[in-house]
């Protein structure tokens, strides 16, 4: 029966199978075409901030200016971080969202397909707006992702463009965090309660909040950015009695969610993974969504840690190294938990799990090195080194970008219905754990030494750990060829998947066939289904 | 084709990316024109006139697809949850604004006249000697020209234009809720009178903001360049009555669809999306009409 039931629409053509074409793709209010349209919009983002990354190490492989000008070099620095936050995670979790959510609720589609089409068809024009800014005579921007004034408002004629790439993607991610609150709320499966959800739509639901709680606090930020700098208002400048540390204050607003944002739907995956790889049900479900809940409600009141060093005053820095310290509580407690599921578990060992089992043990690194950071005399000395970029890669490549790995590894064999080549995937997962390490943890060495961020040429000193770092940089930047050649190769073939694909897996998405057919669940699943197949 | 499976997915519509290439060229047309580049204002209006029709395109197309009956309870429920959080959203992006105004009010003016402890002082001595804070404030190097001292300057009085647009707004608002009630009860023509009243008060009170404006410019001289006190007071009102005059427009389309008989008293969801944002405009007047304009 078909997904329109009694309400068949005005069209001809068929609605159980895709539209032939490109329009297929253009026009579609698929979730499962539009997550397939954001996974490979986020993998080409990935390749495209990869190849920024590797500019910025080969230049920094030794002290001098070899390859790029300064001011290249910084702009690749900003561009490889707007390009990797707003162009790689944030869509590849809301192309897994797209993909998953319906299918782990129990719901035909998204709640609101059209507008689904658009958030996605957004980012390619927005990202068309901020990669052409490369091109522009005065370069692209190379204030920092932060853009900070008044240092971003001596941007050349790119700043317009860049302030309303990012007007452009707030919209995307507004809608499209919209859609997903209203489809976790309106179109769970009945019998499908809050309590019964897979932890990635928890934590998909929280981030979506953050989202739209402080997307329209950045839209606002870089507003003021752009009247400051074309209409002669005095928010940041003052001479006018403004403040350059206010926009810090409302950037960070947003920017402390938004590395939340960045991590949430990360913690869902590997709350998905472990059980079904130990073949134990998750330790502690209530707790981890409380947990979630508390990092969220966190992120709104640590704003200023990314500030110590701006003279606030003493109760501020000692209100946000408390508060910030508190984060390790629920962030502990999750941890404690994916661990306790291992605990005497039938553990094997699949690309996921391997994955997802490096994204423990090395987002916890990242973790201890945000506490370090926490500490406010601490961070004195930390600030804009090498130590920071070393503490947030952590948290974000073999984090972030591991759970991503680990969720296509996971989830790819439901896509295609081929299972992926598991040599291969553990290779991938052996030279990337390999090399992320060579690559990210000598920043920690060098950072503590003293070697400043942004800055293209340093001190004779830190030469060898740079040029350690450079080997580890590219290792892993062509170690994800590897990945991409497996997704391709899983695409194209392999050994048929079964239904279930995973001994051990729980949850609705594996109760319908591999590939899952075009539209899922026109009819709602049966409660005993659903009562099934949770945690 | 079972009537059991209740669920309803929209067919695949092109506006979507319409409405993208749209906004891509309003987009690059605004950073050209920003730029003084050639053909800015032109990729402007033309990406603007794509956004238009887009806008009537898909909302057409709802309108029509909901007439015939197609739309059943959860896509209504969708429709309400997803103006709601929109709503918030908006709220945040005031907030955005009301937070810097804040923060210069509390925090950067008093540290720029040397209070606050730490550097504060030792800043003030050395940068900005002799300055001091009250609000309204255009800073220490008195930014905006003719706006001369603090003391001789008076800003943006709360009698006059501002109280009349609070109590326009206020009773704007009556005025909806009883074209609210009118429709629960069934009743087209009144909620359409009534519509009518609240558009019109909608009207005048943009018409009011932009004499405010024009006074200000003219004879108060206190312009969007006028240091923090110009940048807070027309990034305020002028993204206020930006939003009064969607509102506006959301309403008058509503009343069209009135004229049209499209709502019944247990279904009138367009309605209702309208109302709460007309609500939600004039809380935030409120909140401008205290922080920006009473004290």
């Amino acid at each position: 029966m078909s997904g329109y039931g009694a309400h068949a629409d005005h069209d001809e053509h068929d609605h159980h199978g895709p539209a032939p074409g490109l329009k297929r793709w253009l026009y579609t209010t698929n979730h499962k075409d539009i997550g397939t349209l954001y996974l490979w919009f986020s993998l080409s983002m990935f390749f495209i901030g990869g190849a920024m990354a590797l500019i910025i190490r080969a230049e920094l492989f030794s002290p001098g200016i070899q390859i790029v000008d300064p001011m290249f070099f910084n702009s690749m620095t900003t561009m490889h971080a707007i390009v990797m936050i707003f162009g790689l995670v944030m869509p590849a979790f809301v192309g897994l969202a797209n993909w998953m959510i319906p299918m782990m609720i129990g719901a035909p589609d998204m709640a609101l397909p059209r507008l689904n089409n658009w958030s996605f068809w957004i980012m390619p024009f927005a990202f068309t707006i901020l990669l052409s800014t490369l091109f522009m005579d005065s370069g692209g921007p190379a204030g920092g992702w932060t853009l900070y004034p008044p240092l971003t408002l001596q941007m050349g004629d790119s700043f317009a463009f860049v302030i309303f790439a990012i007007h452009f993607m707030g919209i995307s991610s507004v809608m499209g965090s919209i859609n997903i609150v209203a489809t976790i709320f309106n179109m769970r499966a009945p019998g499908m309660t809050l309590m019964k959800m897979p932890l990635f739509v928890w934590t998909w639901l929280i981030t979506a909040f953050l989202l739209i709680a402080t997307i329209p606090v950045f839209a606002g930020a870089v507003t003021m950015l752009l009247t400051d700098r074309y209409f002669g208002t005095s928010f940041f400048s003052a001479a006018g009695g403004g403040d350059p540390v206010m926009f810090q204050h409302i950037f960070w607003f947003f920017g402390h969610p938004e590395v939340y944002i960045l991590i949430l739907p990360a913690f869902g995956i590997i709350s998905s993974i472990i059980p079904t790889f130990a073949r134990k049900p998750l330790f502690g479900y209530d707790s981890m969504v409380y947990a979630t809940a508390s990092i969220a409600f966190l992120s709104f009141i640590v704003w200023a840690h990314h500030m110590f060093t701006t003279g606030m005053p003493l109760a501020a820095e000692l209100f946000f190294m408390f508060s910030t310290m508190m984060i390790s509580v629920p962030t502990g407690v999750k941890v404690f938990n994916w661990v306790a599921t291992m605990w005497k578990g039938s553990m094997t060992f699949e690309t996921p799990m391997l994955f997802a089992i490096g994204f423990v043990i090395m987002f916890t690194i990242g973790g201890l090195s945000g506490l370090m950071l926490a500490i406010t005399p601490a961070d004195i000395q930390y600030h804009d080194t090498y130590f920071v970029v070393a503490h947030f890669h952590y948290v974000l490549v073999p984090g972030a970008v591991y759970s991503l790995l680990a969720a296509t590894y996971y989830w790819i064999p439901k896509w295609t219905g081929n299972m992926y080549d598991e040599k291969l995937g553990k290779i991938h997962f052996w030279t990337s754990t390999v090399f992320v390490n060579v690559l990210f943890f000598p920043m920690h060495f060098v950072g503590l030494a003293g070697m400043p961020r942004r800055i293209p040429d340093y001190s004779l000193q830190f030469a060898d750990w740079n040029a350690i770092a450079s080997i580890g940089a590219f290792g892993f930047g062509f170690s994800q060829l590897i990945f991409l050649w497996v997704v391709i190769k899983c695409i194209r073939g392999g050994k048929k998947a079964t239904d279930e694909v995973w001994e051990g897996s729980v949850g609705l998405e594996w109760t319908v066939p591999s590939p899952a057919p075009y539209h899922t669940f026109e009819e709602a699943p049966p409660v005993a289904v659903i009562n099934k197949n949770h945690f | 084709m079972s009537a059991a499976s209740g669920y309803y997915i929209p067919h695949e519509a092109k506006w979507p990316i319409v409405g993208s290439v749209g906004l891509f060229l309003f987009f690059m047309g605004f950073g050209r024109l920003l730029n003084g580049q050639a053909l800015g204002t032109t990729t402007l209006l033309i990406g603007l006139a794509i956004i238009v029709v887009m806008m009537f395109g898909w909302f057409s197309l709802v309108v029509k697809e909901s007439e015939s009956g197609i739309y059943n309870s959860q896509v209504d429920v969708s429709f309400r949850m997803s103006m709601m959080w929109f709503i918030f959203s908006e709220v945040m992006f005031f907030g955005a604004f009301f937070g810097a105004l804040f923060y210069a009010r509390q925090f950067s003016g008093p540290w720029l006249s040397g209070d606050g402890g730490g550097g504060a002082a030792m800043t003030n001595a050395v940068l900005w000697n002799g300055f001091d804070y009250t609000w309204p404030n255009n800073g220490p190097d008195k930014i905006g020209a003719g706006f001369a001292s603090n003391q001789s300057f008076s800003a943006m009085g709360w009698f006059g234009l501002p109280l009349i647009n609070t109590l326009l707004l206020l009773t704007s608002g009556v005025t909806c809720t009883i074209a609210h009630h009118a429709i629960k009860d069934g009743n087209h023509k009144k909620m359409v009178r009534w519509l009518a009243a609240t558009v019109a008060l909608g009207t005048v009170f943009v018409f009011c903001q932009a004499f405010e404006y024009y006074e200000a410019y003219a004879h108060l001289n206190l312009k969007m360049t006028t240091g923090i006190y110009g940048s807070t007071f027309f990034m305020l009102t002028g993204f206020h009555g930006f939003h009064v005059t969607m509102g506006a427009v959301m309403l008058f389309f509503v009343m069209l669809r009135g004229m049209k008989k499209h709502f019944t008293a247990e279904n009138h969801f367009a309605f209702e999306a309208a109302a709460w944002y007309w609500h939600f405009v004039d809380v935030v007047w409120l909140g401008l009409f205290i922080f920006v304009y009473l004290i």
